[in-house]
């Protein structure tokens, strides 16, 4: 089904300033701030990079000459690995700044850092930050566009994005479909980028998790709530699997791993209570044996690594979308 | 002396007495010499004769949490600035925290305090001592010695005491020497990280909630405490409707306990925080709109006390950070009053309950004579436009820091005159002339 859908994809020209409008948003700070046009449009467009990552030389600059900076204030290896080879793909020049977390080293504020990069003349920041918000702040003193790579708890909104593509090349449609989403749904950015996009996709949103890892009011934003992961499980086409902060949480969250595990690990007789060909996704990186059965991680069900590939496909679609060719000409 | 100065034509609203009525005041020497609501007044020689038509003469505001930046931080608040921001706002007189550096925890520090207000403010300016040494919620202050000095009351500030067993002690203690303990509530280990109310809209934000409890549990405990103590107890401000139950029923134990509210909490709520706006970023934090109308209520019955502004001077760099990293805090002395008056012209509450709660109340509270219109008053005394329209704008403010949570809004209710014991030390003329 993949396949096929991939290479009806590849034959289409991947021209950004041929087939779409310019994309109408400045910055990706949120997916609270697209429309379910926008989202459709961003998944129309990463699919078709799918393809370029497939060639033999995956090349395709429409970003050449243009500077790409990943300021990350969070060590990621995956996120930023992947928004700098999608950079690359499109012949940016980028570059990564790692920089401690200025709540931890006082000194530099976070404007100040901005207003410094801004002045080397980037045409597109990627941040990561621990603090809700702060890329938006940074947003706000820059003068070019600015993605967000995940800001506390808040978004991460090319996870969600790449998620959604990975469930319309899975299941060939997102709509209608029925997604559980398991784990700390109190602590995770990804789980509220995830609702607020499948909701707008006019998906039947599940959260599982003990009462302790569910934030308040979240019966708001999914459209149903559960701590039995049987119930939650049952029926659904999707199942997301979050990562357990496991060092914070012992003891504080939960009183252990092997509780959690036993009530809330995704194995093979829980996964039963799904659709027979439920696929399972996981934003990485996965503890396997806390969140999830290593047998279930590595088995038939999973596309947990096609997530990763579309990780690159969506952030080559974002890149490119929010900075269509000759728009810096001096 | 200086010249006498007799306002007439003015609706005087007094809350002590109950008065709303048309009538003339004549200031002398630093007092209300005469109040007339009839008939003409007779005319000292060589005095000042204002006409007041259409304006409201009321007791001088007294506003009870006020922080500055003297000594310590003088780049936020000196206590001249944040004189005159009192000063255009109406208020005659406010309670400053010890949150200083260092703090105010030593009866030096308090006549420091004291002269030095004296010394570069135009309005007065009341020394609350520390409850603790250093504010550090550990080891008691001399009360009897700060007390000795000027202080006009024991408040931790920010700062909210988590031993039971040591707040004890300080109640009983203050009951000792007849002072009023101010006190902030708020569990630090419950709180943890929040930073703003918990409810959905943290959860939308990702920002970790600080649920009411944090507030109420402490409320609780020190309810008991001062019922146990006798102390004269004051809590600090509160923001859910639990609280103003709690509060209540207490009440109905003892004449000697009072709470107060920010009117950041009567005016605004969590939704003002909008996208991650650091200035609404406050502690006790703003709370959903339910919680903000069964402050109200508490207002309108008489279970909240008095209403002060939480003025919090924060500069620019502790300030435009990530919400979850920026400093807790608003300025307010400019606007107490017309924020409080949109309560006033919503038909929430009347306009005696209002002004009560920021003039007879608290100098009721703190034991002061001023808060009041009548004979022999000090003359602390304001004039106000009730429905002036004007709109928030950075240019105007007069405290040296910026980060008003009413930036921008559009308020109706002004200060036209403000005189602290005789002397105009405020005229909106002052202000509006280039």
């Amino acid at each position: 089904m993949a396949q096929s859908r991939s290479s009806k994809a590849s034959s289409v020209k991947t021209s950004s300033t041929g087939d779409y409008p310019p994309f109408s948003q400045r910055h990706l700070l949120s997916i609270a701030d697209l429309q379910p046009y926008e989202i459709i449009d961003l998944l129309d467009r990463a699919e078709k990079m799918v393809p370029i990552s497939r060639q033999e030389r995956k090349s395709h600059p429409t970003l050449a000459g243009k500077t790409q900076i990943n300021l990350f204030f969070e060590s990621s290896t995956r996120t930023q690995g992947s928004f700098e080879i999608a950079g690359k793909r499109l012949g940016a020049l980028v570059m990564n700044m790692a920089v401690k977390s200025s709540s931890v080293t006082k000194g530099e504020t976070l404007i100040d850092t901005a207003a410094t990069l801004n002045a080397m003349r980037p045409d597109v920041i990627v941040v990561r930050h621990s603090a809700a918000g702060a890329v938006e702040l940074l947003s706000q003193k820059v003068g070019c566009a600015v993605i967000n790579a995940g800001d506390g708890a808040h978004e991460h909104p090319t996870q969600a994005l790449l998620d959604a593509l990975t469930i319309r090349r899975q299941k060939g449609r997102i709509s209608g479909l029925t997604v559980a989403i398991c784990g700390d749904i109190a602590n995770s950015r990804v789980v509220r980028s995830n609702l607020l996009l499948l909701g707008a996709l006019n998906v039947r949103t599940r959260v599982i998790a003990p009462r302790n890892l569910l934030p308040a009011g979240i019966e708001n934003i999914a459209t149903e709530v559960f701590t039995d992961m049987r119930e939650g499980l049952e029926g659904a086409d999707v199942v997301m699997m979050l990562r357990l902060q496991h060092e914070r949480a012992t003891g504080k969250m939960i009183p252990s791993v092997r509780e959690y595990y036993r009530f809330y690990g995704l194995d093979a007789e829980k996964l039963a209570f799904a659709k027979p060909d439920a696929i399972v996704m996981h934003p990485g990186p996965m503890n396997r044996g806390v969140e999830i059965d290593p047998a279930i991680a590595d088995g038939p069900a999973a596309v947990i690594i096609e997530q990763v590939e579309m990780g690159v496909a969506v952030r080559m679609a974002v890149l490119d979308a929010l900075l269509p060719a000759g728009d810096n000409t001096p | 002396m200086t010249q006498p100065l007799l306002i007439e034509n003015a609706r005087i609203i007094d809350p002590a007495s109950g008065m709303d009525h048309r009538g003339a005041v004549l200031i002398e020497n630093g007092l209300i010499a005469d109040l007339s609501t009839g008939g003409p007044v007779g005319v000292p020689e060589g005095a000042e004769v204002v006409n007041a038509k259409g304006l409201v003469l009321a007791p001088g505001l007294i506003d009870m949490r006020v922080f500055t930046g003297e000594p310590g931080k003088e780049y936020r608040e000196t206590l001249a600035s944040a004189g005159q921001a009192a000063a255009a706002g109406g208020v005659t007189s406010f309670v400053m925290m010890p949150d200083t550096a260092p703090p105010v925890d030593d009866g030096a520090l308090v006549d420091f305090l004291v002269r030095r207000a004296k010394a570069t403010s135009v309005v007065n300016i009341l020394p609350a001592a520390a409850i603790t040494k250093g504010l550090k919620g550990e080891d008691m202050t001399e009360f009897g010695l700060l007390r000795e000095a000027g202080a006009v009351c024991l408040s931790d500030g920010r700062k909210s005491i988590q031993s039971t067993a040591l707040l004890r002690t300080a109640f009983s203690y203050a009951a000792n020497y007849d002072m009023t303990i101010v006190h902030h509530l708020c569990d630090t280990d419950l709180a943890a990280n929040g930073v703003m109310n918990e409810g959905l809209f943290a959860t939308i934000l990702g920002l970790m909630g600080i649920p009411r409890e944090a507030e109420t549990i402490p409320l609780a405990r020190d309810l008991q405490l001062a019922l146990l103590t006798g102390v004269r107890y004051h809590a600090a401000q509160i923001s859910t409707a639990y609280s103003v139950e709690l509060v209540a029923a207490a009440k109905k134990r003892s004449k000697r306990i009072t709470c107060g509210v920010s009117i950041n909490n009567l005016a605004l709520n969590e939704n003002d925080i909008g996208r991650y706006r650091t200035f609404f970023k406050l502690s006790t934090p703003l709370r959903c709109e339910d919680e903000r109308q069964a402050v109200i209520d508490g207002l309108r019955n008489g279970t909240i006390d008095t209403i002060h502004s939480d003025h919090d001077p924060q500069d620019v760099e502790v300030k435009r950070q990530p919400f979850a990293e920026a400093s807790d805090g608003a300025i307010g002395l400019e606007t107490l009053l017309a924020a409080a008056l949109r309560l006033v012209h919503s038909d929430d509450v009347d306009i005696k309950t209002v002004l009560k709660a920021m003039t007879t109340r608290p100098a009721e509270i703190l034991g002061l004579d001023s808060g009041r219109i009548a004979k022999g008053a000090p003359a602390d005394v304001i004039l106000f436009d009730l429905d002036y329209p004007w709109q928030v704008t950075e240019t105007q403010i007069r405290s040296r820091s910026h980060n008003t949570s009413f930036e921008g809004a559009r308020l109706a209710g002004k200060v036209m005159r403000t005189i602290v014991g005789g002397q105009t030390v405020f005229t909106h003329e002052m202000e509006t002339a280039p």
